[in-house]
């Protein structure tokens, strides 16, 4: 499974980072870019989580 | 607030946000608008559009071609534009004046930055507890929740501590009075005027504080005018402190009034930052405004070009076409993505910073209080206008 967020719908909530702070970086502007090339399966759950909690829509499964 | 108020007959045709009935009844009214009528009209507080839903909240919210941010608030303004004639910022401007000027205050509200303020909103909150544990009770919004953000906020700002006192109570004028107009604006100018003379003295001594940082940015080569550096100021203060409080103050009634969350919280404080999320989408503190630049709809309700319109951000995260159980505070719940800091480009610019006050703030208080409840025989009223919370929370420690 892989993520990616989209930098023109991240406006810098942070929900994503607090979820799984292995899985995001965000930086000083709020703005968060997924980290993991590969989600291992064990975190697949709490990167859906992720997903879901996120205000702006701005993360996508891209493959699963 | 002792003037009387018109009632209100239809909150679809007439809502007025400084009724008292809006603060403590707040919940029904969003429930009727939001199935009968999701966007309301009033001409009340100079006329406006009231957004109920969640699907048509976050539409304004993302489209801030159309709908402008120049004036957010309802209520008193008059005063104001003399003083702040660019407003706010970057919350009352629109781009490019907004993004230039976000980018600048973004990094002092950062995570990383936020995380280093947590060791003394803790050392904080242990020293106003220590006080009410000794009394064995208090009003945890005024003697607990209400003295936390002003001075998370002095701090950054470095405000004199003996001046302290005085600048939390203008700004607590300015938090109450929004329908007061002589109120409201002796004590907007009395904290211009003090910030002025702040500012001055920073341009002398710089320390290592936001003021002193923004008087050595510059933009486009330039510093910054005294005008933006008022706005972003002004802004700082305006936007961090009553929503927060409010917050604390929510987040503690429920606790006093609801011992099953209570006593859950307490046995697995791991449990905490999903019940700070539940908290913030259920209890949201704040709405916000927006003016449309040409005539649209919403949806499907015609709006003029120059209207007003109100986002009821508490009536949003409470709706019931996009969140299960949304009249109910479910501590754990997993799928939450409320809008309380708002959406789009203006999200709330200090998050970070009020989720971790919100945060240490009721984490301090249950490890040291964890069974108090309601001061028998008291109702607890909810403040009306943009912001909401309990006026007072009244408690007794067990």
């Amino acid at each position: 499974m892989r993520i990616s967020v989209d930098p023109d719908k991240c406006t810098g909530h942070s929900r994503c980072s607090a979820i799984a702070p292995t899985l995001f970086d965000t930086d000083d502007y709020g703005l968060s870019t997924a980290v993991a090339d590969d989600i291992p399966s064990e975190m697949e759950a709490v990167a859906r989580r992720a997903v879901l909690n996120c205000p702006e829509q701005a993360i996508s499964i891209l493959d699963d | 607030m002792d003037q009387p108020y018109v009632d209100v007959a239809d909150w679809a045709t007439d809502y007025d946000l400084f009724h008292p009935d809006y603060g403590n009844k707040g919940p029904e009214i969003w429930d009727d608008l939001r199935q009968r009528c999701p966007v309301a009209q009033s001409s009340r507080w100079g006329g406006s559009h009231l957004v109920t839903r969640y699907e048509d909240v976050s539409a304004v919210y993302s489209n801030w071609e159309v709908f402008s941010s120049r004036d957010v608030t309802v209520g008193i303004r008059d005063g104001l534009m003399d003083l702040l004639p660019l407003g706010a910022l970057p919350a009352e401007a629109d781009p490019p004046l907004h993004s230039w000027t976000r980018r600048m205050i973004l990094p002092w509200f950062s995570s990383t930055r936020v995380a280093d303020y947590e060791e003394s909103v803790r050392t904080l909150c242990r020293g106003l507890i220590d006080g009410i544990v000794d009394a064995g009770g208090a009003d945890l919004a005024h003697d607990y929740a209400r003295q936390i953000p002003v001075r998370v906020i002095s701090k950054i700002l470095a405000i004199h501590e003996g001046d302290i006192d005085e600048f939390c109570e203008w700004v607590k004028v300015l938090a109450s009075t929004q329908d007061e107009p002589e109120v409201f604006n002796a004590a907007i100018l009395a904290l211009v005027s003090y910030l002025g003379d702040v500012i001055e003295e920073r341009r002398v001594r710089p320390g290592d504080d936001l003021i002193s940082y923004l008087l050595h940015e510059t933009h486009d080569g330039q510093p910054i005018h005294a005008d933006v550096l008022n706005g972003l100021t002004i802004f700082v203060l305006s936007a961090g402190i009553e929503t927060t409080w409010s917050s604390i103050s929510s987040a503690l009634w429920h606790l006093a009034t609801h011992p099953d969350d209570r006593h859950r919280l307490v046995a697995d404080p791991t449990l905490l930052p999903d019940a700070i999320e539940e908290f913030l989408r259920f209890y949201a503190p704040i709405m916000s405004a927006r003016i449309a630049n040409e005539d649209t709809t919403i949806n499907g309700c015609p709006i003029d070009a120059d209207a007003k319109v109100v986002l009821s951000i508490p009536s949003a995260n409470r709706d019931p076409e996009f969140f299960p159980d949304a009249d109910r505070v479910i501590i754990d719940r997993q799928i939450n993505p409320h809008i309380t800091f708002g959406k789009g480009i203006h999200r709330c610019a200090g998050s970070n910073l009020a989720r971790m006050e919100l945060r240490v703030a009721i984490e301090e208080w249950l490890a040291r209080v964890p069974e108090f409840e309601l001061a028998p025989g008291v109702s607890v009223n909810w403040t009306s206008g943009m912001a909401r919370g309990p006026f007072s929370v009244p408690v007794v420690l067990k």
